[in-house]
């Protein structure tokens, strides 16, 4: 039921690196360093201004792709790689999406899990990719079962 | 504070012990996130899925472990972040940050990390992959 989205593309969302949302963050992994929060320390940084935590993509939107219905409960989180040409610096803009990369199923200890592999993008205004990130979320037997109906 | 590049492999960086996890550092994490899935934050929610308890976002724990390389980012930054979520992070659980240098290719440093429970189990494991800029090393 997953596997006829395999190469699904969701539709592009600009999300902008917020400050407020950084900070937020930040706080919220017990990391309130200075080069995420406090601007004078940016500034006179090699960046030249504030970056975001490596995990931060997690509060972007990456829209939707289209028939792909998951439900919010019951998943489990089995793995999360993130790639980058540079750190994320706060203020700017991304435009954001995602793809479904794989699907595949697997006898497991509860039944036939299902693992679905999502790969994001964040692209600068140029264009440029500027982070990867794959997530490979597993679908229980049970969960699906019950999206069949 | 020593420098990345003078690392050696096999060397470890100086972990981090985290304070016992309580409800609104997971409530905090799901504000920031956006993740509200109600299993980290309302017991009953998280019982009717079958746990003990609420347990953290994965995110929530690897966002933590990335904060053993937040000192040095002058020298470089991370490139890749891999993790594989190993085991439940529970209430009151205390959960230390741990890094070790696996591999050094001039200006790629790859390290081991992971984070373990106060019963010395792994919940998260994967690789830290820092690129050190041109003129740090």
């Amino acid at each position: 039921m997953f596997k006829e989205h395999i190469g699904k593309q969701s539709n592009k969302v600009k999300n902008i690196v917020e400050r407020g949302a950084v900070k937020k963050f930040a706080e919220a992994i017990g990391d309130l360093h200075p080069i995420f929060v406090d601007e004078e320390t940016g500034k006179n940084s090699r960046y030249s201004r504030n970056i975001a935590p490596p995990t931060f993509p997690r509060v972007f939107d990456y829209g939707t792709i289209d028939g792909l219905n998951l439900p919010n409960k019951g998943l489990i989180h089995g793995e999360q790689t993130y790639h980058y040409e540079r750190p994320l610096l706060v203020g700017e803009e991304l435009t954001c999406y995602s793809v479904v990369e794989n699907y595949f199923e697997k006898k497991g200890t509860q039944g036939e899990m299902g693992f679905l592999v999502l790969e994001s993008f964040g692209e600068d205004d140029m264009g440029q990719v500027v982070f990867t990130s794959t997530q490979t979320v597993i679908i229980t037997e049970a969960v699906r079962k019950v999206l069949i109906g | 504070m020593s420098r990345l590049a003078e690392w050696k492999i096999g060397e470890s960086l100086k972990e981090i012990q985290l304070d016992p996890v309580d409800r609104i550092t997971l409530i905090k994490y799901a504000g920031a996130s956006g993740d509200y899935n109600p299993i980290h934050t309302i017991d009953e929610e998280a019982q009717k899925a079958g746990l003990p308890g609420i347990i953290a976002h994965g995110m929530w724990t690897m966002g933590n472990l990335a904060k053993l390389f937040t000192n040095f980012y002058e020298e470089g930054y991370i490139q890749d972040y891999t993790i594989r979520f190993k085991g439940m992070v529970f209430l009151n659980d205390v959960v230390t940050l741990q890094a070790e240098l696996a591999e050094e290719n001039e200006n790629n440093l790859r390290f081991l990390v992971r984070a373990v429970n106060q019963n010395g189990n792994e919940v998260i494991k994967g690789t830290v992959t820092c690129q050190l800029y041109a003129s740090s090393y």
